[in-house]
Order: C-alpha cells, then structure tokens, then sequence
C-alpha cells in the first residue's frame, strides 16, 4: 500500500473521531471542562498552601506547565479507550473488509487525539491566563513547549493504542493507565519541586520522562523563577533531548507493537 | 458460468471447537446464495473467512477468481460486507458514515459524497441523511449497514443475517431492498436463520450445522426433501392423540411428530387446504376434539427435524467464541 493512502485513510479516520468528540458528551466534557477544572483546582487549592507569601502566583506559574504535561498524557489515553471500545463494536471488522491501509485504523486515531490534546491545551492555556499564567519567553520558544508536550503525547498514545487492542474492554483500558500514569505524573517535578521528595523518588523523578517534558515545557513558557538552582541529573540538563529520546523510544517500540496486536485481535 | 465465490475445504478451529470442518462452496456470478442455519452453525465464521476477515486453518478461497488468502487487499476491492450486529458508526450520521465508507475504497471526495447522498436516497434515508445513526430505529440501521457495503458498487456483497432482530415490517422492507440489489446482477452471499427468508431471496441454498454443510439445493428441492407444508394441531385429551395420528398418518408426504407434552401432532403434507379439510372430516368423524388446528410453511426447524432428525434448536450449539 501507498504512503499516500496510509496518510489519506489516517486523515478520513480522524476525521470519524474529531466529529465524535463534538457529539459524545462524555468526550466533549473530558476534552474541554476537565482541563479548566485541573487548572483551577492545582492553582487555588495547592497555589495557597505551598507559596503563602506570593499568593499563590509564582506556584501557579511554576504548576501550569505541570497541569499541561499531565493533560495531556491523560488525553492520550483516550487512544487505548476508543479503540477497546471500537473493537467491542462492529466497526473494526467494516473497516477491515474495506481496502484501505490496515495500519490507518491506529494511525488515524492517534491523529485525532493529537487534535484533542490541541484543543485540551488551547483551553488549558486560556485559563492559565486568566489565573494570572504567563508566557516569559518568545511567541517561538512557547510554541516549541507546546510542540513538546504533543510529540511526548502522541508517543504515549501508541502505548495506549497497544493497551487498547489487549485488553478486553475501554474500562479496563482505564484502570490500567490509571495505574501506570498517576504515579508517573505525580513522582516527578509536575506539581512540586524535585528537592521536596525523598531520596530515591528523587532518583526516579530526575529520569522519569514527564519530569523532562514538564522541565522543558517550564524552560520554553520562561516559567522557571530566577535564582532556582540549575538541576543537577542529565535529564533535567538536557529536558528537550531527553524528552525526544523517550519518545522516539516509545514510537519504534509500540507502533509496531501496536499493529501487530490489532491484527491479532481484529482477526479472532 | 463464472463463479463469483469458490471455496475448498475451509477448516477453522476455536481452542478446540470446530467451527468450520470443511466446508465447500460455489456461488456463480450474478446469482444468491443463502447460507441456512442455526446459531452457532458457522455460517457467521464462513463469511469472515470469505471477506478476509479472518484466515482458515485450512482450505482455500477465491472471490471473483482473486485468492483471499494471498491477496486479500485486491479482494476488499470487490466486496461489501454487511454484518449482523450493524456496523455503522452510531455517533456519525448517516451521510458521514457513508461518505467516510466511500473515503476509505478510494473513491474520491466527490464521488463519495455523490455516492453516499444517492444511497441514502434509494435507501429511504434522505430525511435522516444528518442525523447521528444513534437516532435511527434497527431497521433503518441495517438499511444504513446495507448501503455501506453497497458504496463501491462491489460485484460481490456478503450480508451475514441482515434481517435477524428486526420486525415484520422491516423485514419485508429489507427484503424489497435485497431483491432490487439482485435484480442489477449482483452476487449475493446471505447467512440467515429463516428458511422463509433464504426461500423469498436465494437462488440456492446451503443448509449447514456444526461447520458442515447437511443440505443444498433450490428452495423447491429443498422444500420437497422436508415435504411442502405442515399441518399442525392440538387436542384437548393426550389419549386423543393415538387417534390422530391413526386418522392422519395416510395423509402425509413424511413422518408425523407426536408430542405428548404440548398435546400436538405435526404432519409435513402437501395439497393445502385440501388436505386440511380432509383432515377435518376424518376427525369429525372420530369425533376428536381439537383446541387448535392450521397449515403453516416449514420453517428452519422443520428442515432440520427432516435433515437431521433433531430440531434446529435441541441442535443449535451456542456461539463458538469469537463468533460462529
């Protein structure tokens, strides 16, 4: 098959879930309410606690590239979802009886959650804002950030597409990201800085790759206050690097992965 | 003729079960081929394996001369494939599912979108054409179903039960759709569980039970090898029945059917209502008091008491896993 019609398919593909992300009420909600909520809840709740004296503003500036990192890694688990869910209905064997290119199923579906998590960091951003969140770098460097965010994103959902066609329903697809994805987010530098932790987190924390995409994305908004120390761990040094590094890890090794178990399970 | 579908010796097994042992078909160009069974009797498995769906353990295949095993992409090309559990997508309307269908065989942005509004409008969907199919009613979702498969004008359409949980009416409906389908020279493989439906659409039938095929032949052949139609009565007083069936056995065309339990006696004959008023004298005459009495056509479960001596339910596996 063409790369043409891998891409053309893909593109018809997610086009099939971005209108479905107006129509689900469900998807519309996870997509544009729950982000404003995680701004606001981290912000107020946790803005006042940790950083009394400055009202919460430079923990609200330090947080909000946190809040985004976690997003959108949450966003791409809708991938694993919507495929558990696609295979339990009819609609995977209709589009196996079509000629199309066979691998546009996944790739198609992980485009679209590249546009969710667009959309999810458009209303995050806004909202950011408005709680008194600013862009201190360039228009480019910010763009870069955000660039950053959605490649660590996209590789992720190829780990969720893989979930998605093991496991025998969306909700279990769910529980088990839960299970993998709330420590990875929260043991690392999203919502507090990395000396708070205890000695062997902090190990964990300075590799862990949300650590890097969450200290890169702070490093392209200007978000790190003056006078923080430099981080001392490679990963921390070198956020954009590190970052690509585990996403084109993620990448060569689930993509295939990926499409091998969804013709495994499409084919029972 | 040109055989539009040929199958050799299709073996497939589920962690165990067989599904399909060996099963061979022939389907010439232009014509229907029904496909009669009970649940679970591999009808559903027959047609994943002909769609490239799903690969066999063994046998092989072709559809308009084309190998699936070898080149099922060139395959898709030529088929439309139709399944029991209707797979639209609910959330899209019926005009996007459609035109995303014609996306997908490479049809083109225009043709697609041509092609879908003109389904739609043979299809009797034109004022849902905008709706989320989630509003349809199960009739109009089959219809939606059908349609998709019929976007590339495939000459090779497979419909696995397309009328299975629908009411009368939609029925007869989908019915009317099939046969202006066939009429244009289509090819058409049809799974169903009603011997009515397989009689009203397919040219030849194929009766199969655990993966093999019992039976085949046209309707008429088939009809004559279970005995045209069936008398059917209940009497008010088991003892009664012996008499029935002393009255009644020299009128039938095959073996009577007694059951105590239900106090019934069915009897396949032929003539109709003469037959049935005969009947009634004789019994007048022996002064037997029925509670109900009628002729009916023999359906599934007739072919199978004739075929196998047992009825198509008593017989009926549940599903394989993974569908049967």
């Amino acid at each position: 098959m063409a790369v043409p019609y891998v891409l053309a398919d893909a593109a018809v593909v997610a086009k099939r879930n971005i209108i479905k992300i107006k129509r689900v009420p469900d998807l519309l909600v996870f997509t544009t309410l729950s982000p404003i909520m995680f701004v606001l809840l981290f912000s107020y709740v946790f803005g006042g606690a940790i950083d009394q004296e400055g009202g919460g503003q430079a923990y609200r500036e330090f947080l909000i590239a946190g809040i985004f990192a976690q997003t959108v890694i949450f966003g791409a688990t809708v991938t694993g979802a919507a495929l558990a869910e696609d295979l339990k209905k009819g609609i995977l064997d209709r589009f196996r009886s079509l000629p199309m290119a066979p691998s546009a199923v996944l790739t198609g579906r992980t485009f679209s959650d590249v546009v969710n998590n667009v959309i999810v960091l458009i209303v995050m951003g806004v909202t950011g804002l408005v709680v008194g969140w600013r862009i201190r770098s360039s228009f480019w460097e910010a763009l870069a950030g955000f660039g950053l965010l959605l490649v660590f994103a996209y590789a992720i959902s190829w780990i969720m597409a893989w979930i998605g066609m093991l496991v025998p329903s969306p909700e279990v697809v769910n529980n088990a990201s839960f299970i993998v994805i709330f420590p990875l987010t929260f043991v690392a530098n999203t919502f507090v800085p990395l000396d708070t932790l205890p000695a062997p987190l902090q190990t964990f924390a300075e590799w862990n790759p949300v650590s890097a995409v969450t200290q890169a994305a702070r490093e392209l908004f200007g978000n790190i206050p003056p006078g923080t120390p430099a981080p001392t761990a490679w990963p921390l040094l070198h956020p954009e690097v590190y970052t690509l590094i585990w996403s084109a890890l993620f990448l060569v090794v689930f993509v295939p992965l990926a499409n091998a178990q969804y013709r495994v399970s499409t084919s029972r | 003729m040109e055989q539009a579908i040929e199958a050799r010796g299709l073996i497939k097994r589920y962690k165990g079960v067989t599904a399909l042992d060996g099963v061979d078909l022939t389907v010439p160009s232009g014509t229907v081929l029904g496909l009669l069974g009970p649940n679970g009797a591999g009808k559903t498995t027959i047609v994943r394996v002909l769609s490239t769906l799903l690969r066999p353990d063994g046998g092989s295949a072709r559809v308009t001369g084309v190998d699936v095993l070898a080149r099922p992409a060139e395959v898709r090309r030529r088929i439309g494939l139709s399944g029991q559990y209707a797979a639209v997508d609910e959330y899209l309307s019926g005009y996007e599912n459609l035109e995303m269908i014609g996306r997908l065989y490479h049809l083109g942005k225009r043709r697609s979108r041509a092609r879908a509004r003109e389904l739609l409008a043979s299809f009797r969907l034109e004022d849902a054409a905008d709706r989320p199919a989630k509003t349809y009613s199960g009739g109009m979702r089959r219809r939606l179903d059908l349609a998709g498969a019929l976007v590339a004008d495939p000459p090779v359409i497979f419909l696995d039960e397309p009328t299975t949980g629908l009411d009368p009416r939609g029925r007869t409906e989908m019915w009317d759709v099939i046969q202006t389908l066939v009429a244009g020279g289509t090819t058409l493989l049809l799974t169903t569980q009603y011997l009515e439906e397989a009689d009203v659409l397919a040219d030849e039938i194929v009766v199969i039970d655990h993966g093999r095929i019992i039976a085949q032949g046209t309707a008429d052949q088939l009809k004559r090898q279970v005995g045209g139609e069936r008398l059917e009565l209940t009497v008010a007083d088991v003892a009664l029945l012996a008499h029935v069936a002393e009255a009644l056995t020299p009128l039938g065309v095959g073996h009577p059917t007694v059951d105590d339990g239900r106090r019934s006696f069915v009897m396949p004959v032929s003539g109709g209502p003469e037959v049935l008023s005969e009947a009634l004298r004789r019994l007048d005459e022996r002064q037997v008091r029925l509670e109900d009495v009628g002729l009916r056509r023999p359906t599934l479960d007739d072919v199978f008491l004739a075929l196998t001596g047992k009825t198509a339910e008593q017989d009926g596996t549940p599903d394989a896993q993974g569908g049967a």
